[in-house]
Parts: C-alpha cells; structure tokens; sequence
C-alpha cells in the first residue's frame, strides 16, 4: 500500500504526462482510444466503490452514465453552458439520483437493489427516447467548441479532462478503502446486523456509497456528447457500459481501488485493440469472455492471482450468494 | 435508590399472528448481573432485540440510561452504551479479527479521531484479553466456533458498553472453556458493566447470575435470586423438565 505522498505524486505525474502527450503524439487516433480507456476507469471505480466495497451490485450503471450524459446535452442546448457546468451538474445530477436509488431500496437488502437499479436504466431511457428537446430517440448532434489556444483538439482537451476525472476518481475511492468509512463498508458487506450492532450506520454509509458512486458514473458520462459530437439513447444506454462497470473490476480484483483501474486498462484497451483490428462487434464477446473466464478461475480477479489484498475482499458474487443464502 | 439503567415496559412483539413477545416489563439496575432462562421459542432472542434494536416493537417502551430508545436505530443504541453478542456469531468474515474489533473501535468509541496504528493497537489489547492476540491477523472466517464466540465478545466489548448483553455465548463450550468465559465476563461485571445474560447453561447461569428471569410463550412467568427459581415449580415443569 502506497503513501498518500507518494500517490499524489504519481497522480500529478501521470496529469503531466497527459498534457504532454497533447503535445508529442501526433495520431488524434490515440486520444480518441485513450479517452474510452479513461472513462472506463472512472466507470469501473465508481462501480466499485459500491458494488466492491459495499457489496451492492449495480446492474444500472449505464443509467447513471446516461443521465450524466444527457444533463450535458440539455445544459449544450439551453445555456451553451461551458465544459465545467456540465461536470458538476452531471456529478449533482447522477448523485442525486444516486441518493434516490439508495433512499427507496436500501431499507431492503441486496437483491432489490440490484432490481430497482436495472429498472432507473428502462425508465430513464424511456425518458430521453421521449423528450425531443434533447433529440429523442433519432439523437442529437452536438458540436465541439473551438479548442483553446495550449492544446491542439478538443478531444484531446477532453482526454486530459478525462484523465483528470480518473484521478480525482481513484483518489476518492482510496480515501474510502484505507479510511474507517471503507471498514464500515466491508463490515455492512459482511453483515449488516452485526455492523449495526457495533455502532456502523449502516443505511448512512450505503446512501453515502450510492450517491458517490452515481456521481463518478455521471461525470464518467458527461463529456460523452461532446466526445462523440453526436448523441442517441441506444448507444447512451448501451448495455456494454453495465457490464463493463461491472466486469472490469472483477476481473482487476475488488479488493481495492487498483483492482478496476487494472481491469479497465486491460479490458478497454483490449476491446480498443480488437475493434480496430478485428471487428467492432468482437469487442463486446472479449469482455464476455474474460468476465466468465475469471469469475470462475480467479474469483478475486487479477489482484487475487497477484496475491495481493489477501482474502480481504472475497468476490462481489460470493458474499452476494452468502446473503441470500443467509435470508 | 436511582433509576434503573434499562426499564422494558410492556414490550410486545408479534411475528404475523405469533406473539413472540407479549407484554414483558422488566428493569436492570446499573451494575446488576441479569440471567434470562426460558425454553426454545419463549422469546428470549427477540427481547434482545428489540432492547438492541435489530426489531422494532410493536407496543410498549425502552427506556435505557434515561433516553427513550424504543424508535432509535440499532447503531444509535450501541452509540448510548448497549453491547450484544449474536447467538449465531455474525463476523465480519473477510476480515481479520484485529479488523473486525477495530470497527466498534472506529465507529463507536473515537468516531474515527484514532489514528488507525493507535486503533490497532487497542483492538490487540482487547483480543489479548480473550487470549485471541496471536490470531490478530487471521481472518475471521476461518476460526472455530470457541474462537468465533469470543469473537463475538471481543467486538461487543470494544465499543466500551454500560449495558452487556449476551446471547448464549457460552452454548456449544466445553466445561472449562465455560468456566473461561464466565471468569471474562465476571471480570467485565467487576468493572462496572451490566450483564444480561441468556444461556442454557444452568451451571453458568447459577454462578453468574444476581437475578433470574425465565421466560416462556413471551412473558416473565418467574423471577428470583438463582437459588431460588430452581425450585420454582413453574420452571421446573417448563423449562428444567423436574
């Protein structure tokens, strides 16, 4: 386990690295790959602060980035508002929703959460399917504003943004392992009545962990219209981003927060690689594979084969069949 | 004489059209060593929790150390001072039983103003107290069910409560890890702690207890210094089979 000195200076390091990438690499390929791998980091640590930490799975994540997406388009259409409004109203919004999720189904225990989360994903694009003001169901064309003046693209502006998101993604979720806030959490995973009884506010700390979460996923969303410059609910809600929040930091390990960064470098860069190489609708089978691959081989994903975090964590699956089996 | 620590009035608790609990009145003054007795299904388990909190009850109220607990969440109570072992232990398996301490530790006694090394190191005082010291670092959910019930005492003891409640902590112990256990628990008494303690062991029971209650279908059919309720002849009909 690093030292937050040391982390901070490799995040800055990595930040630096970044922008100066802008600068020497020539491809504006790179950083339209770059940017999916990024925001696949930032997806998979949010998943697992709650799904990992918590124990509570989220089928729904594709909802959540969705909406961070689509509370851009609107804030494009009504304000043109600037890149950093629609972060932060992304991150509120999703949040928010977050909140709710957690609020209506947190008094009940796993599974329903698991449900009501694959229901936020029908109803909220059903929505957008239905509201013409962000383009419906035939999408939306958005366009990307002139680039400033130190960087050469807005997608790669949007690469840096992105790696700055990831940053600030990991850091929240490290704060969260090596803080008493995550051994309450992987005490409420354990046994919620048990955590109750030595003094854990279980409901409080779940609510706390779905809002954080939702807000990660959000903002992992955000800048996706502008990335794509164009915008429809079928790709928004594209099934791929649930099973890919959800596959990469099983496959890196739950344990701790660089399970998903692992998983998400691994499995986007992959999935980058084949859809060039191969065939675009290959990527989805590679994702598929790996996630069956390692759930029954390495359960504790790539950190467990590493023999790192010991049997801290054990798998999302297995204290998820625990608590059914407990009821 | 000042008021008791817990005051039970009429607590009621039904499960579908099973009372399981059906009016107990009961209060424990501060310092006392309390024995619950009573045959399977007389309700003793849902009394602790709904003194703890884990059920709500539907009628009556719990005052505990002056503060109406009856509405307050489980967390709140223990943050008050009310402790409980699980009957079946309930360990935070993927962790370590240093870790597993530490969460009372963490959550009821500093809120999270300890350093972790400092909380470590009062969760190893308090393992070594239970002679667990040198499994610290072993993960919970590989120990036997001896070690798991100190487990349990262990986490209980370290949110530092006024009020102790044991849940048959004692059931499945040889003799003299019974007698083990009771010394821990005599020597918590000693310090101030109230006990309540539900057991079958009568043998624990007896060296234990100030005072007996024994419960069956939900109400206290008898109360009594332990002498004297094994001769009460309710009891004996249901529940010491005489």
């Amino acid at each position: 386990m690093c030292r937050w000195g040391t982390f901070v200076a490799v995040s800055t390091a990595l930040l630096v690295a970044a922008v100066l990438l802008t600068r020497a690499v020539e491809n504006e390929y790179f950083f339209f790959a770059a940017y999916v791998v990024l925001q696949f980091i930032v997806l998979a640590t949010a998943w697992n602060i709650l799904g990992g930490y918590a124990g509570y799975v989220n089928f729904g994540s594709g909802a959540f980035f969705a909406a961070g997406a689509y509370t851009s388009v609107m804030l494009i259409k009504a304000f043109d508002a600037p890149l950093v409004i629609q972060l932060v109203a992304a991150a509120v919004v999703t949040g928010a929703m977050g909140f709710l999720v957690g609020a209506l189904t947190m008094r009940l225990r796993g599974i329903f959460f698991s449900i009501a989360t694959v229901a936020i994903a029908v109803i909220c694009e059903t929505v957008v399917v239905n509201w013409g003001f962000v383009g419906g169901s035939r999408g939306i064309a958005i366009m990307q504003p002139p680039a400033p003046e130190w960087i050469a693209s807005y997608t790669r502006l949007l690469f840096v943004v992105m790696a700055l998101l990831a940053i600030v993604a990991v850091t929240i979720a490290r704060y969260i392992e090596i803080s008493w806030l995550g051994r309450g959490l992987q005490a409420l995973r354990d046994s919620e009545e048990a955590a109750e009884s030595v003094g854990v506010p279980t409901l409080k700390l779940k609510l706390l962990a779905t809002t954080i979460s939702g807000a990660l996923m959000g903002l992992a969303g955000a800048p996706f219209a502008l990335y794509m410059t164009f915008i429809e609910p079928t790709s928004a809600f594209s099934l791929n981003y649930a099973v890919s929040a959800l596959a990469m930091p099983i496959v890196g390990g739950t344990a701790s927060w660089v399970g998903p960064v692992i998983g998400a470098v691994l499995l986007a860069t992959t999935q980058q690689i084949v859809t060039v190489t191969v065939s675009s609708e290959l990527n989805v089978l590679v994702v598929g594979v790996l996630l069956v691959g390692f759930v029954v081989a390495a359960p504790r994903g790539i950190l467990g084969l590493l023999g790192r975090g010991r049997m801290r964590k054990s798998r999302v699956g297995v204290a998820d069949a625990q608590r059914g089996g407990a009821r | 004489m000042s008021a008791p620590l817990l005051q039970v009035q009429s607590v009621a608790k039904s499960f579908g059209g099973f009372a399981a609990l059906a009016g107990v009145t009961l209060s424990v003054r501060a310092g006392e060593r309390l024995g619950v007795i009573g045959p399977n299904g007389s309700g003793k388990t849902t009394l602790i929790n709904c003194i703890c909190g884990s059920l709500k009850s539907d009628a009556g109220s719990i005052v505990f150390a002056g503060t109406d607990v009856t509405r307050l969440a489980p967390h709140r109570r223990t943050r008050l001072g009310i402790a409980r072992s699980f009957q079946i232990p309930r360990p935070f398996a993927s962790m370590t039983l240093a870790e597993n301490v530490a969460v009372p530790l963490d959550f009821v006694t500093h809120r999270g103003s300890l350093h972790t090394a400092d909380v470590r190191g009062e969760a190893l005082a308090i393992l070594a107290g239970l002679g667990m010291q040198d499994r610290a670092d072993a993960l919970a959910g590989t120990l036997t069910q001896v070690d798991l019930r100190k487990l349990e005492l262990a986490r209980a003891m370290a949110s530092r409560p006024s009020l102790l409640i044991l849940d048959e902590v004692m059931a499945g112990l040889s003799s003299v890890e019974v007698d083990e256990m009771l010394a821990i628990v005599l020597r918590l008494s000693e310090q101030g702690v109230t006990v309540i303690m539900i057991e079958h062991i009568m043998r624990a029971i007896m060296r234990f207890s100030e005072r007996v209650i024994c419960l069956d279908a939900g109400q206290i059919i008898a109360e009594a210094a332990p002498a004297q309720i094994v001769n009460d002849a309710t009891v004996q009909r249901i529940y010491l089979g005489a």
